[in-house]
Formats: C-alpha cells, sequence, structure tokens
C-alpha cells in the first residue's frame, strides 16, 4: 500500500512519475477523443486502426535494421505503426462506401487482416539474425516496465500534444458529432472534421502502444465515453467528463503497476476504467441502471392504477391480473373485486380527470393533443386552477344540456 | 360516461379468466386495456377495440399516435405493458397460423441475398415446418401470389432491385401466402406509386370478400371513405371506432389530429353525399 | 507429397481447415445481421476463460479450457447484451467496453498466477500453433486407414469435425427461420419463430465455433475467419444458399493455401524457415476479399438500407 501511495504521489522515482504523467495524459486524451467516435456510433473503428499498427511497426523495425539503425527506437516505430493504421482506417472507409458490405464488416476484415499479416511479419523478424530480441511483443500488450527515459519523455510529450489538439478541435468536433448536416451549414468541414478525428485516434493509438498496447488501447478510446454518457446528456461535459475518468483511470493505473509486482500497466488501467464505467451503469442519477429500473417498475404500476381505476369507473369488467393486484394492495378493491369507498373516490376522480382532459384537448388543442395526453399527466401539472374551473364548467354544461 | 359522472360507479372487476371465456371465436381482433410503451412514455394508452369479421378497416392518426404499435402489440412482437389481445377468442400463441402480416417495408435491409420468390416463400413457413425446405409445390403457390399482385414476371429478381411499389407488393404477396384470415397492415400504401396502390387495393377487396378482416394503418385521410369500412382513430389513446359514415367525422378528426390539422383541410376530407 | 507431408503438413492443413469453415459458416449470418464483430469480441474473452479454467483445475487439459472459454463467452454476450439494453449504448462501444474489460481481467490474472510450469500465455493465444500439430504416428498415405495411427493423430482435428458437424447442423436445421429472422425480425416474430433465442443461439455456436478453433489456430484466424470468406461471398452473389457455399470454398482456400505459403513461401524466396500459418492464413483471406471488392460482381449495393 505504502508503495502505491508513494507511487501515486510521484514519489517512486523520475522514470515512474512521468510514465504515470504520461499515462494520465494519454488517458485524458484518449477519453476526450473517444467521446467523439462513440458519439457517431464508431467506436470500433478504433479497434481496427489499433490492430492495425502492427504490420507498420514490424516494418518499421525491418526498414531501420535494413538502413543500419537501432530497430527498437521508439519515435521510428511509433511514425510506422501510424502509417499502417492509417492505411486501414482508409481501407475500412473505402470498403464501406465503395462495396455493399457494412462498416462492422469492414472493420472486422480490415483489423484480423492486417494483425494476421503483422503476424506473419514478426515471425519473419524472428529468423532475421538481429531480430533476436527485438521484444516487439511488448507492444501487443504494452510495458512499461523497463522503459528508457526519452521514451516515457516521448510519451508525455506526445500525450500533451494529443490533449493540446482535443482542446483546440472540440468545439467544431462537438458541433459535428451533435448534427453533421447542421455543422456543415455553419461552414464547418465536415469530412475534414472526421479525418481530424480519426488522426487524433491515430495519434493516442499510437502512443498508447508502448503503455496499454495494441490489444488494449481501443479500452482508453471506448470505456470513458461510455462511461461518462451516464451523467450528462450534454456534449462538452461527455467530454470532459471521459477525459477525467480517462486520466484518473491512466494515473492511477500507471502507480498500481509500478507498486505491486506482475500487475501489466494496460491491463490494470483498463480494468480501473471498468470499473467507474460499472458504477456508472449501475449507479448513476437518471440513465443508471437502478435509476432506470425504480422508474419502470413506478411507471407500470401508475398505468395498471390508472386503468384500472377508470374501469371501475365505467363498469368495465378488468382482465389483467396485474391491475387486480395493484388496485387490491392500494386498497382500491377487496379481496373479491367489489370496489371499496377509497376505491369508488380514485376511481371518480379518475373518471373527472379524464373529462376534463377530454374538454382540454377540444379546448387547447395546440398544445394538447396527443403529446401530454398519456392518460397519466396530472390534470393539474398542466393547467391553472382557473382553467380547469372552466372545464368543470363545461362539463356541467354539457351534462346539463343532454339531460 | 354520463351515468358514471353521476356517480353510478358499481361493482367490476371479475375474475379475467371467466370474462375471456365469454369472447366469440369468430371475433377476429379484441383488444381490452392495451398499453405499451417503450421506456416511461406511453406509446398508446388502454386501447380497447373490437375488430368484426369480413371487413376493411383503416387505423388512423397523427405520426407516433401508435399506429404501428397497436398491430405490433395485436401481432405480439413487441411487449404489452398491460391488457389482453384476444385473436379469434384465443391467445396469439394459439392462432398464429390465421394471422398475415405486413410490416413497414422501410423495417428490413433490402439488400439481403435473396429473389422475390424468396421473400414470398417466407410467408408459408408455418405450412413448410420443421428440417423441410420449399420444394416446386410451394414455388407453384408462391408464384401464384406473386401473380395476384402482378408481379409473376419478377420472381427472379434480387429484391433490392425492385422501386418502393414493387418491394410493397412482394411484401403482400408473402402475406397472401399465409392464407391467413386475419391481415394485419402496416402502412401498405405509403410512398406507393398509383398503379400498385390501385392493385394493393383490390388484393384486399377481394380478401374481404372471401370473408377475411383486412387491417390497415393508413395514413391518407383522403382516402379512407373511399378504401375502408370502419375506421379505429388513435392518438396514443383511442379516439373512436366504427363505420366510417358515422366515426370519420370531422369532430372526431379535430380530436384525433388537435390543432395540426387546419379547418380548411378537414373540409377537403368531408365524406362524399351518399 | 509423401511420407513428410502426411506426418508434418497434412493435419495442420485438415485442422486449419476445419476451423476456417466452423468460423465461416455461422459466419454468413452474423454479418447480414450486422453482427460481424461479435467474433472478435469473442475471440478476445476467451482469454480470461481459459485463465480461469486454469485456475480452477490447476491444469491445461482441453475439456476445462473449452468450457471456460465458452462460459466466458457466453457471459460476455450477455453482458454486452445487457449493457446494450440497460444503458442504451450502441452495440459497438458495448462490445468494445466488454471484451477489452474481460481481455484485460484475464492478462491480469495471468500475470498474478503461476504458469511458468505450462504453456499459457497471450502469444499463443493470439496465435496458436498449427504448425506443430503433426502426425508422428503416421508413416504414408495409408496410415490414414490405419486405426493406430488414426487414434494418435492430434486431438484437435477430431474435435473441430464433431464441432463443425454442430455448427452445419445449426445452421441446416434453422435454415428457414435463421433467413427469416435474418432478413425480416418483425415478420419472423409475426410467424411466431423466437427470433431472439434464434438469435443467441447463433451467438452460442459462433462461441463455441471460436473457442474449438482458438485452441487449434488462436484468435487471428478466428477473427479473420469469422468475417472475411462470408464478406467476400457476399460480394459473389445475391442467393444465401450460393453465398454461404462460396464462404465454404473462400474459407478452404484460405486455410490450405495460408499453410502452403507459410510453410514454403519462405523457401520460394531463399530464406530459411518458415513464417507464422495463423497470420498467413488471415492474411490470404483478406488477399480473396481484396480481390473480391474490387471485381467481385455483386460488389455494389443496390437495395435500400434499412430505415427504422
Amino acid at each position: 500500500m505504502e508503495g502505491f501511495l508513494n507511487a501515486l504521489l510521484l514519489q517512486s522515482g523520475y522514470n515512474a512519475a512521468l510514465v504515470g504523467i504520461g499515462a494520465a495524459l494519454l488517458g485524458m486524451a484518449a477519453g476526450g477523443t473517444g467521446t467523439f467516435i462513440f458519439l457517431r456510433k464508431r467506436s470500433l473503428v478504433s479497434d481496427a486502426a489499433a490492430h492495425a499498427t502492427l504490420p507498420g511497426i514490424c516494418l518499421a523495425f525491418m526498414a531501420m535494421v535494413a538502413f543500419g539503425g537501432d530497430g527498437r527506437n521508439l519515435t521510428g516505430l511509433m511514425v510506422g505503426s501510424a502509417g499502417s493504421a492509417a492505411v486501414a482506417l482508409v481501407l475500412v472507409d473505402w470498403i464501406s462506401r465503395e462495396t455493399r458490405l457494412p462498416e462492422d464488416a469492414a472493420i472486422g476484415a480490415v483489423l484480423s487482416v492486417f494483425f494476421g499479416f503483422g503476424i506473419v511479419l514478426m515471425t519473419v523478424i524472428q529468423t532475421m539474425t538481429s531480430g533476436r530480441q527485438a521484444g516487439l511483443e511488448s507492444f501487443l500488450l504494452g510495458s512499461t516496465a523497463g522503459m528508457l527515459f526519452n521514451e516515457a519523455v516521448t510519451i508525455a510529450i506526445a500525450g500533451a500534444v494529443a490533449g493540446f489538439l482535443l482542446l483546440l478541435l472540440h468545439r467544431r468536433m462537438t458541433l459535428v458529432a451533435f448534427d453533421p448536416e447542421f455543422a456543415a451549414t455553419t461552414g464547418i468541414d465536415v469530412r475534414a472534421t472526421d479525418l481530424a478525428t480519426m488522426g487524433l485516434v491515430l495519434v493516442v493509438t499510437v502512443i498508447g502502444l508502448k503503455v496499454v498496447g495494441l490489444v488494449l488501447i481501443v479500452a482508453m478510446l471506448i470505456i470513458p465515453a461510455v462511461a461518462a454518457r451516464f451523467w450528462t446528456e450534454r456534449v462538452d461535459r461527455l467530454v470532459a467528463i471521459a477525459a477525467v475518468i480517462g486520466g484518473v483511470s491512466g494515473y492511477t493505473g500507471a502507480a498500481a503497476s509500478a507498486a505491486y509486482p506482475n500487475v501489466p500497466t494496460g491491463a490494470v488501467i483498463v480494468l480501473i476504467s471498468f470499473g467507474l464505467f460499472a458504477v456508472s451503469l449501475s449507479f448513476a442519477p437518471v440513465r443508471g441502471v437502478v435509476a432506470s429500473v425504480y422508474r419502470h417498475v413506478r411507471f407500470q404500476r401508475q398505468v395498471h392504477l390508472r386503468q384500472g381505476l377508470l374501469a371501475v369507473a365505467r363498469g368495465e369488467p378488468i382482465f389483467d391480473g396485474l391491475t387486480l393486484k395493484i388496485l387490491r394492495f392500494a386498497g382500491h378493491i377487496r379481496a373479491d373485486g367489489v370496489a371499496t369507498l377509497s376505491g369508488r373516490a380514485a376511481a371518480a376522480k379518475a373518471l373527472r380527470d379524464e373529462a376534463r382532459w377530454e374538454v382540454a384537448r377540444e379546448t387547447h388543442q395546440e398544445d394538447v393533443s396527443g403529446a401530454r395526453y398519456d392518460g397519466l399527466t396530472a390534470i393539474e401539472t398542466v393547467f391553472t386552477p382557473d382553467e380547469i374551473a372552466e372545464f368543470d364548467r363545461r362539463i356541467g354544461d354539457r351534462i346539463g344540456v343532454v339531460a | 360516461m354520463r351515468n358514471a359522472l353521476q356517480g353510478s360507479i358499481e361493482v367490476v372487476a371479475r375474475n379475467g379468466e371467466a370474462a375471456h371465456a365469454a369472447i366469440s371465436p369468430n371475433l377476429p381482433l379484441l383488444i381490452e386495456g392495451l398499453t405499451v410503451s417503450y421506456g416511461e412514455k406511453p406509446a398508446i394508452f388502454s386501447i380497447d377495440a373490437r375488430f368484426a369479421a369480413g371487413r376493411t378497416i383503416a387505423i388512423v392518426g397523427p405520426n407516433g399516435a401508435g399506429k404501428s404499435t397497436l398491430i405490433k402489440a395485436a401481432l405480439g412482437i413487441v411487449p404489452r405493458l398491460s391488457g389482453t389481445v384476444r385473436v379469434f377468442g384465443q391467445p396469439i400463441e394459439q392462432v398464429r397460423g390465421r394471422m398475415a402480416y405486413v410490416p413497414q417495408r422501410a423495417s428490413v435491409d433490402w439488400d439481403f441475398p435473396a429473389r422475390v420468390v424468396d421473400v414470398v416463400m417466407m410467408g408459408l413457413y408455418r405450412t413448410l415446418g420443421f428440417l423441410r425446405f420449399a420444394g416446386p409445390k410451394e414455388r407453384q403457390r408462391a408464384l401464384a401470389c406473386l401473380d395476384r399482385v402482378g408481379m409473376a414476371d419478377f420472381a427472379k429478381r434480387q429484391i433490392g432491385q425492385l422501386s418502393g411499389g414493387q418491394q410493397q407488393r412482394v411484401f403482400l404477396a408473402r402475406a397472401l401466402a399465409q392464407d391467413a384470415d386475419l391481415y394485419l397492415l402496416d402502412e401498405p400504401l405509403a410512398g406507393v406509386d398509383a398503379a400498385t396502390e390501385r392493385t394493393i387495393m383490390d388484393v384486399l377487396k377481394s380478401l374481404k370478400n372471401e370473408g377475411r378482416t383486412v387491417i390497415c394503418v393508413h395514413h391518407d385521410l383522403s382516402t379512407v371513405a373511399q378504401y375502408f369500412d370502419d375506421v379505429l382513430l388513435i392518438n396514443v389513446r383511442k379516439i373512436a371506432e366504427g363505420p366510417v359514415a358515422s366515426t370519420f367525422t370531422d369532430g372526431n378528426l379535430q380530436k384525433t389530429y388537435g390543432g395540426r390539422l387546419a379547418g380548411a383541410h378537414i373540409e377537403q376530407l368531408r365524406l362524399p353525399v351518399e | 507429397m509423401g511420407p513428410d507431408f502426411v506426418q508434418l503438413s497434412l493435419t495442420p492443413m485438415l485442422i486449419g481447415t476445419l476451423a476456417a469453415l466452423a468460423c465461416a459458416l455461422p459466419g454468413n449470418f452474423l454479418l447480414l445481421r450486422r453482427q460481424a464483430l461479435i467474433g472478435d469480441a469473442i475471440s478476445h474473452v476467451v482469454l480470461p476463460g481459459i485463465v480461469v479454467a486454469f485456475l480452477i483445475t490447476g491444469t491445461v487439459a482441453a475439456w476445462p479450457m473449452m468450457l471456460g472459454a465458452s462460459l466466458a463467452a457466453i457471459v460476455a454476450v450477455l453482458l454486452i447484451e445487457a449493457i446494450k439494453r440497460l444503458g442504451r449504448i450502441d452495440a459497438g462501444a458495448a462490445m468494445g467496453v466488454v471484451f477489452t474489460a474481460m481481455f484485460a481481467g484475464g492478462v491480469l490474472l495471468l500475470e498474478q498466477s503461476d504458469t511458468s510450469s505450462v504453456h499459457l500465455d497471450v502469444e499463443h493465444a493470439l496465435y496458436g500453433n498449427l504448425e506443430s500439430l503433426i502426425w508422428l504416428g503416421a508413416e504414408g498415405w495409408s496410415s490414414l486407414l490405419d486405426w493406430t495411427a488414426l487414434s494418435q493423430m492430434p486431438p484437435q482435428v477430431a474435435r473441430l469435425a464433431a464441432v463443425l458437424v454442430v455448427v452445419a447442423g445449426f445452421i441446416f436445421v434453422f435454415w428457414n427461420a435463421l433467413k427469416i429472422s435474418t432478413f425480416d425480425e418483425g415478420f419472423a416474430l409475426s410467424l411466431g419463430i423466437r427470433a431472439r433465442l434464434l438469435g443467441f443461439g447463433l451467438v452460442v455456436v459462433t462461441a463455441i465455433a471460436a473457442v474449438a478453433a482458438f485452441d487449434a489456430v488462436g484468435s487471428i484466424i478466428v477473427i479473420a475467419m469469422f468475417i472475411c470468406p462470408p464478406a467476400a461471398a457476399r460480394l459473389m452473389t445475391d442467393d444465401l444458399g450460393r453465398q454461404v457455399a462460396w464462404s465454404a470454398a473462400f474459407a478452404i482456400v484460405s486455410a490450405v493455401l495460408g499453410y502452403i505459403f507459410a510453410g514454403y513461401g519462405p523457401l520460394w524466396f531463399g530464406a530459411a524457415g518458415s513464417v507464422s500459418a495463423a497470420g498467413m492464413i488471415a492474411t490470404v483471406s483478406g488477399l480473396i476479399l481484396a480481390a473480391t471488392c474490387l471485381f467481385g460482381p455483386k460488389r455494389k449495393r443496390i437495395g435500400a438500407a434499412r430505415e427504422v
């Protein structure tokens, strides 16, 4: 525990501190960027980009070795991985535009084929004389243990750059994510903005390779955005909350990984953000599961109660078992189905409100038709007492006329 | 309602099962207290309706009034929040073979790898049964149904090549293949050409003449009186039901559509004087 | 092709082909139901499944592992469905959340537990060891008729053959119902087809195929075979039956050619050794898909997409 606290407080050495800051920046940039692809319902495009980095890494390694350099140079590998991921994104786009195949199939095809080809290249590298200790496997799952100082600096700087780009672009990305057609009318180039979003996804993916690895980087793009969605309906807040969730996950994950043995950085970062997601899914006030279930049960009860009372008032038989049960539970009918005093009173009120609504629909057609006349909205919440008194007067008139 | 308002509220809740026993097996569709809700807003609320045999019935109401939801609930393909549905006096599951359904054509992906005749043969699923594949007999039946909607020449076309009206006819042919007693159609005339509209209405009328019941979600107020015997007006709740002549009135339309239907417009829709 | 071929290449080729077929067949329906990526999700969650099975049983025997992986796949599918419905989250994002989190859980458990004594690692999970599934008991083609030699075949052959029978049987038995519910779910429900249950059944069959294939060839082939052969097949024909046939043909070609290229390709370039067969099979399937994208007779969309 002490080790973990030290790591959290950046007291576990220079490299670990740098990795922690880098992971936090990465998490924030990923969370923020991920929000925009999530809103466009294209989250898994990032999965294609991530898996497609592998051939690029391998080709970059082979090229650097061929030119006599150090095949493991992180910057070189990042450039290579960005290259092949970009090709993959272009292909996904091309397949889903030019053929009848849907985007999800294009994503799956591109990611598996690029990844498979990457594995082929990796086995080629293993047979190369210079490839004996390439260690490219570490990009599959990431590893911050034994990270070199300049690698940590590269990641921290790149994370900061990605965050800065996000700040710069987030306004127009928000507009496009929210309503592409409207955005176009305000003079925003939607396609360019989409490309910029994908560019950011690419940057985040490439930075994430070393820290969380190419299999799991997609989680940093998706999970914070999905978790944040439970807390707000506003895009700007969504981005901010996702960035915070991503940042917190990245930072605490890196610290946990530095403090405990055998805790892989990428996996623990993903699991922390999943924990935050699970809490959001369960307990968020409006969209959370607990709140939704509560509202559904209450709503169903209201519907049955209202229908039951109207049936009682109109002297109609009630077929529905649940309706009977709810009426009985509320004390409106007896066990043998006969209405109680309170039941008659409630039924009379329900019927009177029905009649009021009927009049309201005739006199206030503009605002009452359909939408608010769902049978459950209490009439007192829509109309003033004066208006209701007027409805009652009309009802009285009508009965007078007929009778 | 007047009686109730004056306070004569009496005993009512009876045992549900006993009440059902009284429903006639000749009544094609009976709906009682049907409420369906997506989320916390009812799509339809507490609808009661009886659909008589051998008639054509239009379900009419504004967008979002729950017309499609009503027939989907009647078919048992969306869950009910409350209420009961009886088809020929029985629960839906026991009489599926007597019901046919024509969904909105925009509800499927027309890029699906199938030919026109394949889609029509889907209507024979229940007669085919388990582990049996369509043979020449089924193909003949499907072709006969296609012929009835004037699409026999298109049997081998890929479905993606059809126009909207042709798609709609293929869906109708599929329902004909079901050889049902109760037909439920969701906007069968939406966005189709005039020739298709004529063909579809001819087929529906011939179904009626064979003693079958045809229920259509219908959006075009100007043709209700011409095409249908009865009308059910809904807007989340039931507004009115009954023969077109007595039900499809200005007053009921105003109630159904509220302010959305201008008076002048209603003037045009007035029933032809008979 | 002499005794060497039978001993060293026949069984891996056979296993690769069986695995490719078992994945490609259900892949056709996944593709048309816009669930192509469920194969991707399932093949990721196999890892936590086998790790947990290992932690419980303490062995790396095939059956507990496959059971664990299948259970993990089903848990994942249920979780995805729950998140989609309860959280009103789109399918892609829900999948992304579930499979990455479960995969991360698997990685963490693997690192935390002592697996040094057994062959259980992430690399193996990703690309399998097809090349090592040789038939030592074989002495030549005649061994195919020799019961003792046959019994020494790698157990994956019989296992995958059984799974292929299950997968093909499911699709055969439910052909009509699958076809109708994939095209028009509302109509299927109105016929009394239990479309949602059938959809779940399809996913369970998919999971079984993925797990069995994964055990032999790793998850790359699994993902590639779920998607690439059916996708390429879709671009060849407008008939569902023919599409399934094409996808089977593409799967077989990918497996056989991929294995040959991996084993002999480097020799043709004058290099020694061989490259990953799993990776090469995926690559070949990708090349086939690329060819059909460019030249397939039915590559263009003609029908209107679903609107509601």
